[in-house]
Formats: structure tokens, sequence, C-alpha cells
């Protein structure tokens, strides 16, 4: 057992302090996890003060007697600047994005009260691929949190995705001499196909379906949203 | 009863979606005109702020130089502004130029576009000089709210200006808060 904002945690042998909190039914803020994952502790979204320490929730190894602050001002500041830095470094033109509504990026920004992005635009150049006849890879949007690249690797056995480059030049390639979606064995049936928390891999012709007021986080917080997957053990992909 | 609150309202480069927005308030307006005048605003076409405005709502985001003539001028005036929507919070849809030289857009635009006709690229002394690249107000100025939405809701616009004119802190609860 440990204990999480003054609430008392069971833990399995190898839980992360992510897994113990989301079967307790607590949310801990994130982005680049996905319970089926192997973590990849990347947007530092979880992050958690563990006996004082900053770290991270999904790859931090629950133990006993820790004490461990999730919900504090102090934290939801730092998720909160987080968050602006990734709108500011990308180009998120929310209202033309199909994945509006249903975005975790959005959703995380609407649960932390973020109405601005604070920092200057870095309005960055990148690459958009539209080569593939089922899939669009739009990496203005892309907040590299790996999980195509999961996806692609340990489920579909495919390895279409990397992230290649450091720091602020990071970027998502496609593994085709060509670099382009089109020259993979990708399939919109994939599961890499389906996991993009955010707007940057989506299945074409599939735009817009829910009107507004009907989407995922129109009125349901994200964090409602992950536990609620979590205790049906129903994915994301199955639902869209 | 209280000193009547000043409102002004102005769009830079924005669609006037905002300000259509706003009106869909509808018959509240009525119950804000009890408390609050209009000074400068596209409803009034009064063109220049008077002295001291309380609340100044701006649409849209910077892509000439009369935007931030504008903009300066509007700050001067305006004892509380605010960021309203996504062109003035982020740049928004204008802001898609951004990615594109300005040679080029205007090229495209004027003369190598699809059925242009009499090519020339519009370059009257009374046109604002386009900046390079669009860019949201605060970059520019001190902005002290931000409304958020492509448009914020009329229910957003009347919590923010409620809660301001009775005193208290502004917020806006979760179903308000969307940025498309
Ligand atoms: S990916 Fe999400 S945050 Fe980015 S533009 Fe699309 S909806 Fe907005
Ligand atoms: S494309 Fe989507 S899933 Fe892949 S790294 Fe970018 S944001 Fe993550
Ligand atoms: S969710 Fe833990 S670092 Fe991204």
């Amino acid at each position: 057992m440990f204990n999480l904002d003054g609430q008392v945690i069971p833990f399995q042998e190898g839980d992360t302090i992510m897994d113990a909190a989301m079967r307790a039914g607590v949310y801990i803020p994130h982005l680049c996890h996905d319970p089926e994952f192997t973590p990849h502790g990347s947007c530092k979204l979880c992050t958690v003060k563990v006996n004082g320490r900053n770290c991270s929730a999904c790859t931090f190894p629950a133990a006993a007697n820790q004490t461990v602050f999730n919900n504090s001002e102090e934290l939801n500041e730092i998720r909160l600047t987080l968050t602006q830095m990734l709108f500011v470094e990308g180009n998120h033109f929310c209202p033309s994005c199909e994945k509006s509504g249903n975005c975790q990026l959005q959703g995380v920004g609407y649960e932390l009260g973020m109405l601005d992005t604070h920092f200057p635009l870095f309005y960055p150049q990148r690459q958009m691929d539209a080569s593939h006849p089922d899939i669009l890879l739009d990496r203005d949007r892309c907040i590299l949190c790996s999980l195509c690249v999961r996806a692609s690797r340990d489920v579909d056995g495919k390895n279409v995705f990397a992230i290649s480059g450091r720091g602020i030049h990071s970027e998502l390639v496609v593994n085709a001499e060509s670099g382009l979606l089109e020259d993979t064995d990708l399939s919109a049936d994939d599961r890499a196909a389906h996991i993009c928390p955010v707007g940057a891999i989506i299945v074409k012709r599939h735009g817009f379906e829910a009107p507004i007021g009907e989407r995922l986080f129109d009125h349901q917080t994200v964090g409602e949203w992950s536990l609620d997957q979590f205790d049906t053990g129903e994915q994301a992909w199955q639902r869209d | 009863m209280a000193t009547r609150l000043k409102v002004a309202t102005t769009s830079l480069a924005g669609c006037f979606g905002c300000h259509m927005s706003f009106l869909d308030i509808d018959e509240r307006i009525l119950q804000l005109a009890e408390i609050a005048d209009f000074d400068r605003s596209p409803l009034t076409d009064i063109k220049h702020c008077s002295e001291s405005v309380d609340i100044g709502l701006i649409e849209g985001g910077l892509c000439n130089a009369e935007n931030v003539h504008t903009l300066r001028e509007f700050r001067k005036s305006c004892r509380i502004l605010v960021a309203v929507g996504a062109c003035a919070i982020n740049g928004g849809l204008p802001a898609m130029r951004n990615h594109i030289k300005l040679e080029d857009c205007l090229n495209e635009a004027y003369l190598d576009g699809y059925n242009t006709l009499n090519p020339q690229i519009p370059n009257d002394v009374e046109l604002p000089l386009l900046l390079n690249k669009v860019h949201p107000i605060h970059e520019v100025v001190k902005v002290d709210y931000f409304l958020p939405g492509c448009p914020p809701s009329a229910d957003t616009f009347w919590k923010f200006l409620t809660d301001l004119a009775s005193g208290n802190e502004p917020s806006l609860p979760y179903d308000l808060i969307h940025y498309d």
C-alpha cells in the first residue's frame, strides 16, 4: 500500500504508480501512456511527487509506504505549462482538425482549465503525408508520444513508425525508403492507425462524424473517460 | 447603482464570427444594456475608443500593420483587455498561411490562381502592409483574459461578462471551455 493524495492505494508486484492508481480509480493525467503498452515516459504530464521528488507516474515503480501527491495545485500548474508547450510546439488549428472534440491533448487542456497557450507560438514547418489511400499523417499535430511506434512494433508487428532526432528536432518518421506512408504495409485495420491520442494519424473519410455536443470530451473529462475505458477494458480504437 | 461599465469591441484578422456569437446572447443584451454602455464597436459604429473603457473585447489576430496599430490603441484605452476566440489567442485559421511564404500566398491569390482575371497584386497606398506571419495578440500587448473557442459560445461571453460585472474573478465551467 502507498498513500496517494491521502488515499490508501493497494498495488501488485511490478505495478507502476500509474497502474496502481488507475486500478484504484484515480486519474493521473497522461498523454504518452496507454495501459496496453510498455511505458515511454516522454510527455511528463503524469509527473507526481513521490516522497518529495518529482517522478513520472507511468514509469515509476509503486512501493510500500510511498507518499505520493498527484492532484495538487503545484503539479497541475506544471502540467498546464507542459500542455501549453505542446500546443505551441506544433500547429494545432483545432477548428479545422478532424480529431477536435475527441482529442486527448484538447481534453487535457480542458481539464486543466487552459484558456491560452501563454508562450509565443513556434509555427514550425512540418511535412504532411497524405500519400496513403486510407490513412493521413499530419505531423503538425504530432506530440511525439510514440504510441504509434509502440503499437506498430508490438501489436501489428510492422515497425512502420519511429521517432528520429533529438529535442526540438525530433520528428516522426516512416519506415520506407521514400519516407512515405504509401510505401509501407500500414493498413487502416492496424492498431497503429487508431492509437494516436491527437489528430496526427487519422483514418481518411471519417472526419467530423459526431456533431458538436456529442463528441468524446464535450461534456465528459478526459480523466473520466480514461478511467472508464480502463474499467471496461474498452480501447479508444474500438470506439471510433 | 454603481457606475456604468463601458464596453468596447473590435475585430482584427478575424471573421466577425465572435461578434456574431456575442450577439447570440439574444435578449440578454437588454440586461447588459442596463449596466453597460457600448463604446467603440462595429455594433455602434464608433471608430475610436473614448478615453477610458472598462472592458475591451478583441476578436482576431494580427495579419497587417493596421491590426497592430488598432491593437495598441485599444490596449491604451482599455482597463481590461480580453482576447476573444482562437484567432486572437493563437492566430487561428489565418495563421495557416504562416507555413507559406507571403510572396507565394500573394502570387497564388492574385496572379497564378485558378480563374484569375486581370492578374495583379493589389498595392494601393490605402492598403495596410501585410505582416510576414500572422500573430496572436498576446505577443504584442498584455492580455488580461482569454475566451477560447471558434467562436466562444454566447453563454461563454455571458458568463464572463456577468462574472466581471458582479466583481467576481471570471471562471468558465468545463462545458464552456473549448478550442473549436
Ligand atoms: S490534434 Fe487536438 S489539439 Fe491538435 S489541432 Fe487537432 S484537436 Fe486541436
Ligand atoms: S503520430 Fe500520434 S501516436 Fe504517433 S507519435 Fe505522433 S502523436 Fe503520438
Ligand atoms: S504519461 Fe507518463 S510521461 Fe507521458
